[in-house]
């Protein structure tokens, strides 16, 4: 048994695997291990918030669909999963990875999220505008 | 991996059918007082009764606020309340649903009861654990063909809330899996 | 005379079986893919899913499969389904300063940390129709661009101003905000409440408003002290965790208009802020959003009500919405014979009645 991650650890965790693309998580983790439904798989809602001004008092900006799931492992560890979209499998995938606790799995995800980040940021610093300072009358 | 966790089963297994179900016999009970159905399917920690627990999985969600009475205000009924309703926790007077014995709840006059514009923000009280093997009293009103009648804790008590039609509290009767109810419309005798 | 209408049941079923069929298009040509729908018309998708208030690129594009490319009724169809979901609670505000920004322009400051990032705009097109589109299908491929891929640190260019004092200051009350989702809308509106009506509120519809202000009707003379388009994470508190998550990430965009700001007796002259955020690519919805906001917020700024379309809450927020707009448009194409023949009698009594006077 490893040992206890730190709530960081596991906060990071949820959020990777939350952001996975589903199909990605099914390739990962494709046999479920046993385990007890502690709330099955069930869609909702989250409203998203905003700032005006985007720091100042905050304002519902509309909802998001949420998938979440919770389960308990044999071995008694429970698992939360939360993720966005409506994949049940998704949110399921996420709990028993979390109450698993699959370090792997959780550093392939940040890599190949590091990379998906990547690719959309070189694309947009290509369209960075770089001025040029034309002569002016003064300073001559 | 996280520390184990006991304290999370005994939600609905079908949840769109289970709360359907929940509901009608919660409406069932609530609209022909002194009528004792059966209600099961949600199961938490103790004392809650497996009714209390159906009650609350069918009823509470984030925008009921609920008061936990001293019997049931544990760590367990907490985290269980948390995961499974997701209600928050208030003290009485600003309550939306009441959760107890009938000794724990008292006194009774911290619960809301509505206001003359807006009867309908009153408070549910789930009185848990209760008797229903006591000396009955006889119901009259709305729901009620000539007389039904009702274990009651005390009968005064339900006397002067229906006194306050339109307002007052509305009271749900759990033990085990039988749910009874008796609204603020019931005449008590 | 009341007559009871009944029938047109069988009319009704053909007319949704040539639904269905006019639906799909001709059998010889591919069915569109929701997939297709989603990344090749994403800002139609953006703006089902900014009016519809739901952000789920998935759904936006089966609705407007659904709905033959009515957006109108696409984003009906998203509130409908909306409706049918348990709310599991609400997100900490999303913090816009750290977006990971693919697009980002300032008009008011030429050199900004960050850098003015043109991201895929439209802007400097020349609005040719490119029909290579047609004869081949698509556009030979460019090759992606190569970089270090390091993501760009882009802080709000307003809080420049903001340093100074030379803007007014936003400061978070730490208000629960209000939620017109839940409870029925009471005016005079709070600034949060407006602007969670106008996120949702029909493109068009504030386009024209926010066109109206920049014509006269409320002329408040508006910078785009930013605009930015990107990714930002969407975070909320687990109670059965005890921390809070991240859920997902959603595109939003966002914009910051400067409005000259003369002073009043308790204020100095400043800048003023418009603000304007919504649900994915909906530059112009933003831009309008904004300019919007800031016309709404005379009151408060000390302003002359002058009288104009864009400064009147109540027409603002009662009318912006297309779903509540399209449904009372709409239904009076439904039956309304009983209506109608009271009219028609009371037309011909008074015409009888003016017969008889003469």
């Amino acid at each position: 048994m490893t040992a206890i991650p730190s709530q960081m650890d596991r906060r990071d965790a949820l959020g990777l695997l939350a952001r996975a693309p589903a199909a990605r998580l099914a390739e990962l983790l494709p046999e479920l291990p046993a385990h007890d439904l502690l709330r099955a798989p069930e869609i909702g809602t989250v409203m998203v918030r905003g700032r005006a001004g985007g720091t100042g008092a905050a304002f519902n900006l509309g909802e998001i669909t949420v998938t979440r799931a919770s389960i308990r492992l044999p071995s008694g560890h429970v698992g939360h999963g939360y993720v966005q979209g409506r994949d049940k499998s998704h949110a399921l995938r996420a709990a028993l990875i979390d109450a698993m606790g699959r370090p792997d799995i959780i550093e392939t995800l940040r890599a190949e999220e590091t990379a998906r980040r990547a690719a959309i940021a070189v694309e947009a610093a290509a369209t960075r505008v770089e001025f040029f300072t034309l002569a002016r009358g003064e300073d001559e | 991996m996280n520390a184990p966790q006991t304290r999370l089963s005994g939600g609905f297994i079908t949840p769109a059918f289970d709360s359907a179900r929940g509901f009608r016999t919660i409406l069932s009970a609530m609209s022909r007082p002194g009528t004792v159905l059966d209600l099961a399917g949600g199961h938490g920690p103790a004392p809650l009764s497996d009714a209390a627990a159906t009650v609350l999985l069918v009823l509470c969600d984030r925008t009921t606020p609920l008061h936990l009475a001293p019997s049931h205000d544990t760590a367990d009924m907490r985290e269980w309340i948390a995961f499974h309703c997701a209600a928050p926790l208030v003290d009485a007077p600003d309550a939306a649903f009441a959760l107890g014995d009938w000794a724990a709840l008292q006194p009774l006059d911290r619960f809301a009861i509505g206001t003359p514009e807006y009867p309908d923000r009153a408070a549910t009280l789930i009185i848990d654990g209760h008797d229903f093997n006591a000396t009955p009293a006889w119901l009259f009103g709305p729901g009620i063909k000539d007389s039904a009648t009702l274990a009651l804790p005390k009968t005064a008590a339900f006397a002067a809330n229906h006194a306050r039609f339109p307002l007052g509290w509305d009271a749900i009767f759990t033990a085990g899996s039988r749910i009874a109810a008796l609204p603020r419309s019931t005449k008590v005798r | 005379m009341y007559v009871a209408v009944k029938g047109g049941e069988r009319a009704i079923d053909a007319a949704h079986d040539w639904l269905g069929r006019a639906h799909r298009g001709p059998a010889e040509q591919a069915p569109l893919d929701t997939a297709q729908i989603r990344d090749q018309m994403a800002l139609a998708v953006a703006r089902v899913m900014a009016e519809g208030s739901l952000y789920d690129p998935d759904l936006a594009a089966l609705a407007i499969k659904q709905a033959r490319g009515d957006l109108i009724e696409a984003i009906f169809l998203i509130r409908a389904y909306r409706t049918t979901l348990p709310r599991l609670g609400a997100s900490a505000a999303v913090d816009t300063g750290a977006m990971r920004v693919k697009r980002r322009v300032s008009a008011t400051f030429k050199d900004i940390p960050g850098g003015q990032v043109l991201g895929p705009t439209f802007d400097y097109t020349h609005r040719l129709l490119d029909f290579r589109l047609m004869a081949d299908g698509e556009l030979p491929a460019t090759p992606p661009a190569t970089g270090d891929g390091a993501a760009l640190h882009a802080p709000h260019v307003l809080g420049f101003l903001n340093r100074d004092g030379l803007i007014e200051d936003t400061p978070d009350d730490g208000k629960e905000p209000g939620d017109l989702t839940r409870e029925p809308m009471e005016l005079p509106a709070d600034r949060a409440l407006r602007l969670q009506a106008l996120a949702r509120g029909d493109e068009g519809f504030l386009l024209g408003l926010a066109y109206s202000t920049q014509r006269g009707y409320a002329r408040n003379h508006a910078f785009v002290g930013e605009l930015r388009i990107g990714a930002v994470s969407v975070e909320m508190e687990i109670p059965e965790l005890g921390f809070a998550i991240e859920l997902g990430e959603v595109e939003v965009t966002e914009c910051e208009t400067v409005n000259q700001f003369k002073g009043s007796r308790t204020e100095p002259a400043q800048f003023t802020r418009g603000y304007g955020l919504t649900f994915g690519q909906t530059e112009r919805k933003a831009l309008s959003m904004a300019l919007v906001d800031r016309a709404l917020r005379w009151d408060e700024l000390g302003e002359d009500d002058q009288g104009a379309p864009a400064q009147d809450q109540e027409f603002v927020l009662s009318h912006c919405d297309n779903i509540q707009a399209t449904g009372f448009l709409e239904h009076i194409k439904l039956p309304h014979y009983v209506d109608f023949q009271a009219e028609l009698e009371l037309v011909r009594r008074l015409r009888a009645g003016a017969e008889d006077e003469a």
